[in-house]
């Protein structure tokens, strides 16, 4: 059954006929990084406003591969559990030039964690659960309000909105610009959106049918269907799969996206006709990014703030991570417990997170839709080699799956400890009797102890049951460790031995943004 | 750490220099082209020092403008 996309209710807003309230936090759009973040302020004690020019979720699945850390992030903010009953689990990707398969990996050869790998799931299901949880938390959700201007001042800034009966003056002390890949409050900041686009283009469907494909990512280079170009497949719950199908740039938009030019292609790739199409579009690559994303009394979160191409699902994934990084530090500084400098933090790890998701994006897209000339060359020959020379396989490039980077803290650290686990990685989960280690995590700081804990006022210790994961992924062949773990469950710091003023001092820097 | 060596490393350049144009009679240009692109990258696997490669890169482009 195709998603079924019912309105939400407009409600005349109280700005209409009354001078509101400066508001602590106003976030421009409902998308799921902006309904996420609204969620995270409100599991942080901050309430907030969602404005939303729209009154229904994302038209078309768009974002449906959600990577493990998201996962994360999601169950934190109450839908991981909901997402992963509904979406469709998996963790391998093969990839096959021709006929031959010549490249797979499996993103989770190790079992032991709560999430899994990856979940297909749509975009609208992900939004449909989010406006729900963040109903369930108090936010002020507004449908069919448009922010047309934006005043900055120094303490706060003020939005023009504009809905069906007229327009209203919100003031906020802090806006997240969560309005997406074209966002217009960028514009209307006069910022601009640095890097490239790539001249391709490609065709993105959505068919229902009854089938038996596997919960595995198919990925064709130049294959017998889809002459000299390549494809995608996905599988997402409902009996829904994703089909992508590069064009070139050649190809004409409006003509490809004729049903009559569309399900001959597709017929060819699922080798069948009883499909009907759901949803269809035609997407180009580009990487760019905002060269700041905190601008005075304006932050920007999500596609707003850096845009990828999709290969490697790191649109939807990317944006969950800045709400991760946003959210308890902006709490901190609403509620007076962190100085406004520790925003300052959120810039330099998530345009750090944008370059990393940038850099992986842009070399896929060129192995991918190879420039004329030598880019080719070397592609093509690297597509040759790896049918028969097991070197060339790591080398074709069809997407490098998102996983969080590692921020570059300048934080305590001590090498004995597992490399997986140093400062700037997320805490690694492990089984905990019938739970999981990464739902004690999260939401505060907190000091994991082995051994000894130093006493920190405000600071609470979690000691986990130490079994095989924990000692591979938190000790290694110490047999004493202290972490200091982040809200957003990043390790903080970390020590073999450390004193009270130790460990003090790291949380200090965290909340100050200094590390 | 290993360097990339520069100075003659190999007992027969004659016959290595011959064997090269041999692998390649026969072909076109562009199959010499795609047939290069191979070769190099097998050869670098082989290396598999990303500091030699790096060094070798370099000497391979001086003199042909600025690398971009
Ligand atoms: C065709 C298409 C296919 C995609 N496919 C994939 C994919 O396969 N995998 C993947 O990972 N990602 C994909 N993406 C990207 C993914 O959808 C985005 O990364 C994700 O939606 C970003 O979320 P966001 O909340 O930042 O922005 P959006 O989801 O774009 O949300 C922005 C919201 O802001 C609202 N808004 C805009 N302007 C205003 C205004 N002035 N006032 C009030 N509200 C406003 C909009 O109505 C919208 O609801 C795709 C995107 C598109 C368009």
């Amino acid at each position: 059954m195709p998603y079924d996309h019912k309105p939400f209710d407009y409600v005349a807003p109280r700005g209409l006929t009354e001078v509101e309230p400066r508001h602590p936090v106003v976030i421009i759009g409902a998308g799921p990084i902006g309904l996420a973040m609204a969620v995270e302020l409100a599991n942080h004690g901050v309430p907030s406003v969602v404005l939303d020019d729209n009154n229904v979720v994302s038209v078309g699945s768009r974002a449906i591969c959600w990577s493990k850390r998201a996962l994360e992030v999601l169950d934190r903010l109450g839908v991981g559990q909901a997402c992963v009953a509904k979406g469709v689990t998996w963790k391998v990707g093969r990839t096959f030039h021709r006929e031959a398969e010549v490249f797979s990996f499996d993103l989770l050869p190790e079992d032991g964690h709560k999430m899994p790998a990856f979940v297909n799931l749509q975009q609208y299901r992900v939004e449909e659960y989010l406006v729900a949880r963040a109903l369930a938390v108090g936010t002020d959700l507004r449908w069919k309000n448009r922010v047309t201007a934006v005043d900055q001042h120094a303490d706060h800034a003020v939005l023009t909105v504009e809905t069906p009966d007229g327009s209203y003056a919100l003031e906020a002390t802090w806006v997240i610009a969560c309005d997406g890949a074209r966002s217009p409050i960028r514009a209307m900041l006069g910022l601009e959106f640095e890097g490239e686009l790539f001249e391709e283009r490609f065709l993105i469907a959505d068919i229902e049918m009854q089938a038996d494909f596997p919960s595995e990512r198919l990925f064709w280079f130049e294959p017998t269907f889809h002459t000299g170009q390549s494809a995608l497949l996905h599988k997402q719950p409902d009996n829904i799969y994703r089909i992508d199908l590069q064009l070139g740039w050649d190809a004409d938009p409006e003509v490809e996206k004729l049903p009559e030019r569309i399900i001959p292609r597709i017929e060819k790739v699922v080798g069948r006709r009883d499909f009907t199409l759901d949803w269809t579009s035609i997407y180009t690559f580009q990487c760019r990014r905002l060269r700041k994303f905190v601008h005075d009394r304006v932050i920007f979160a999500g596609d707003s703030a850096h845009l990828v191409s999709p290969f490697g699902a790191r649109g939807g994934n990317s944006g969950l991570q800045d709400v991760d990084a946003l959210g308890w530090r902006l709490a901190a500084v609403v509620q007076g417990r962190a100085p406004e400098k520790a925003l300052a933090a959120y810039d330099r790890e998530r345009t750090f997170g944008a370059d990393e998701n940038l850099m992986n994006s842009s070399r896929s897209t060129r192995f991918m839709s190879p420039a004329h000339g030598v880019e080719r060359l070397f592609r093509d020959a690297v597509l040759d080699l790896a049918g028969r020379a097991e070197f060339a396989r790591p080398m074709v490039n069809s997407g490098r799956l998102s996983k969080p980077c590692v921020y570059p803290l300048n934080a305590p650290d001590d090498a004995r400890l597992p490399d997986g686990a140093r400062p700037g990685s997320v805490a690694p989960d492990a089984p905990q009797g019938d739970g999981w280690l990464i739902d004690r995590l999260g939401g505060r700081f907190v000091l994991v102890a082995f051994g000894e804990a130093p006493e920190v006022p405000g600071l609470p210790v979690i000691r986990p049951q130490p079994n095989a994961a924990v000692i591979r992924r938190w000790l290694a062949s110490e047999v004493t460790g202290l972490y200091l773990i982040r809200p957003d469950q990043i390790v903080a710091a970390r020590w073999v031995e450390a004193t009270s003023e130790d460990v003090a001092a790291a949380l200090a820097a965290a909340w100050e943004g200094r590390t | 750490m290993s360097q990339l060596i520069t100075t003659p490393n190999m007992a027969d350049p004659d016959g290595l220099y011959a064997s090269l144009l041999a692998a390649h009679r026969g072909l076109t240009e562009a199959e010499s082209h795609a047939m290069n692109a191979r070769l190099v990258l097998v050869l670098a696997n082989h290396i598999g020092d990303r500091r030699v490669l790096d060094q070798a890169l370099a000497l391979a482009r001086e003199g042909t403008g600025p690398a971009g």
